[in-house]
């Protein structure tokens, strides 16, 4: 993870901000840094997104292809995840630089994923326990500037919003033998139900206090932070402890409730976003990487 | 709690006068400078079948035979050697090392700065004589990850810069806000220190390091400048260095140059809306906007 260096002095001053709920930047503690969405960026992909939030970039590509079923559930799709650290993010992840953090951010995409809550995984099945989809949710770093968990998981969200999977028709031949036919028609596809997708809100204990949103100074002043995966509805699927300090249980708990605000507060606004796009169609002037 | 998404907007294309077309000189990337074989390749070309071809964004510099190409934009701070102006720069700085008898200066320059413990004022007055022990006890005055401010006293022959801090204004840096930006958007100025009217003081420093701090209210001779206070600073105070940093940012976003006016003015026109709303595309728009207006105001 990229790093900055923080003087004794400089860490006094952000301790005592936060806890006169002023931070460095102006925000108040439970405030975001201005985030720009865009769907629809990478054309080889069924869906992909966007995200920056203050100097954060992550792009978020899905591939969707026909695989087999998991004997354990063979009436369900699912969902892979890759996180690419790129060397352009921070030259710390040159070579296999990236290569922890990368696992680190997929295995918490597994956990936050792994529940019915998050995504309804019976739509993606294609015939009972022969076919179905994988969505290959690949996440591409672009940069690194604090508070990842929750810029990918607002990228994923956007990405599976613009997710487009083709109809496809399932014939048998006479023999018994199912035949897969995929639609022709690139406007006949399917689309994911988002919803209930969950965002994650980190959460870190800077002093006596906790922030969302943290900046890399502030995440060097902190011990340790909390991500919590939320969904509209106020529900947790997943929650984790990062850092090397320790939390009091009380604090626990109160990050806990706090994450879960923030966390429910955060899907409203982009969904609305989301629509908003989509209802602007082919008039929206895309924007890309060089806008 | 607040969270503003929205969608990208596309940043609208700058129309250049005619005579920035016409300017030979300015190059991209992979600009022919020239297809003469005459000419010795230089920083910032190189040669693709046969003819100069810029590598680097920038000022096509002719010596002689020489061409080069200054990058507008670069972890360089100062100017290759045949430049004057580079001794006397005031530069922000962070320890990144301490060595036998110095230290290592992070100063976005090429290569680290060194600041040697002959040219710091040592706690006891200038005349003080340096001991093995002050060697001993260097990172009790300065550790790794601490901000000074400091003057270029002399540039190395690699281009490395050797720093001082033998002045009561220069020294290590207590509690405060570092900008970094650009080094090309610090106007070069008589003095690159100054304690702003609305309540906190600035360094710009030459190297693009920009330091916001509370107006001290006198300096503790004594203790040489390596004396920090940590007692908390009023909100008040805190409300200017924060909306000062998002003006500077707002600022360097639009390629305003950075002086006391131009940061002052900025600082006024941001004053309607709410400190964390400056950094909101609009609202910056608006505000270098006013700011810009008011410079050329007060220049005709």
């Amino acid at each position: 993870m990229a790093t900055v260096q923080v003087s004794e002095a400089e860490k006094v001053y952000i301790l005592h901000g936060i806890r006169d709920d002023l931070r460095v930047d102006g925000r108040g503690c439970e405030d975001y840094r201005h985030m720009e969405i865009e769907t629809d960026v990478v054309s080889n992909t069924d869906g992909s997104a966007k995200v920056s939030l203050g100097h954060t970039a992550v792009l978020v590509g899905i591939k969707a292809e026909i695989g087999k079923p998991r004997p354990m559930v063979p009436n369900e799709g699912y969902l892979e995840f890759f996180v690419d650290c790129s060397a352009n993010a921070t030259p710390e992840f040159e070579g296999r630089g990236g290569e922890e953090l990368g696992t680190e951010l997929s295995n918490t995409l597994y956990k936050v994923f792994n529940n019915k809550q998050s995504l309804d995984l019976r739509a993606l099945c294609i015939s009972a326990g022969e076919h179905c989809w994988v969505l290959y949710v690949d996440v591409l770093l672009l940069q690194c500037d604090g508070n990842l968990y929750d810029a990918i998981s607002i990228a994923i969200k956007a990405a599976l919003f613009n997710t487009k999977i083709p109809r496809v028709h399932i014939s048998s031949d006479e023999e018994g033998g199912k035949e897969i036919e995929l639609s022709d028609d690139p406007y006949d596809c399917m689309r994911l139900q988002v919803e209930s997708v969950p965002c994650i809100v980190t959460l870190c204990k800077v002093g006596h206090r906790h922030v969302v949103d943290a900046t890399l100074q502030e995440k060097a002043c902190s011990v340790a932070s909390l991500i919590i995966s939320v969904t509209h509805k106020g529900t947790v699927t997943c929650t984790r402890k990062v850092g090397g300090g320790s939390l009091d249980p009380e604090s626990i708990f109160e990050m806990i409730e706090a994450g879960k605000r923030v966390g429910k507060a955060l899907h409203a606004p982009l969904m609305k976003l989301l629509q908003q796009e989509e209802s602007l169609g082919k008039k929206r002037q895309k924007v890309g990487f060089l806008g | 709690m607040a969270v503003d998404m929205r969608l990208p907007t596309v940043s609208k294309t700058v129309s250049l006068s005619v005579s920035a077309f016409d300017r030979k000189d300015l190059v991209v990337p992979g600009d022919v400078i020239t297809s003469d074989t005459g000419f010795m390749r230089g920083h910032g070309t190189y040669v693709d079948e046969e003819k100069l071809t810029a590598s680097v964004a920038g000022e096509v510099q002719r010596v002689d035979k020489l061409i080069c190409v200054r990058p507008l934009k670069t972890r360089q701070v100062m100017s290759p050697k045949p430049f004057n102006g580079e001794v006397g720069d005031v530069v922000v700085g962070r320890i990144t090392e301490v060595q036998q008898k110095r230290w290592k200066v992070e100063t976005n320059s090429r290569l680290d700065s060194v600041l040697l413990l002959s040219s710091v004022n040592l706690p006891g007055g200038e005349l003080r004589r340096r001991s093995a022990e002050d060697e001993l006890t260097m990172r009790e005055y300065l550790q790794e990850g601490d901000l000074i401010s400091a003057e270029v006293q002399s540039v190395f022959s690699d281009g490395a810069l050797s720093l001082h801090t033998r002045s009561l204004k220069y020294g290590k840096l207590g509690q405060g806000v570092l900008v970094q930006l650009s080094p090309s958007l610090i106007k070069r100025q008589k003095t690159h220190f100054h304690n702003l009217p609305c309540g906190a003081s600035i360094i710009l420093g030459n190297n693009g390091f920009v330091w916001l701090y509370p107006t001290p209210e006198q300096q503790d001779e004594e203790a040489g400048g390596f004396y920090t206070s940590l007692e908390p600073i009023s909100l008040s105070d805190r409300e200017v260095i924060s909306r000062l940093r998002n003006c500077l940012l707002a600022l360097a976003t639009h390629k305003v140059l950075l002086y006391d006016t131009s940061v002052l003015y900025c600082y006024e026109s941001s004053l309607q809306h709410q400190v964390k709303d400056i950094l909101k595309p609009e609202v910056m728009e608006e505000i270098v906007l006013l700011t810009q207006h008011k410079l050329l105001e007060q220049e005709g």
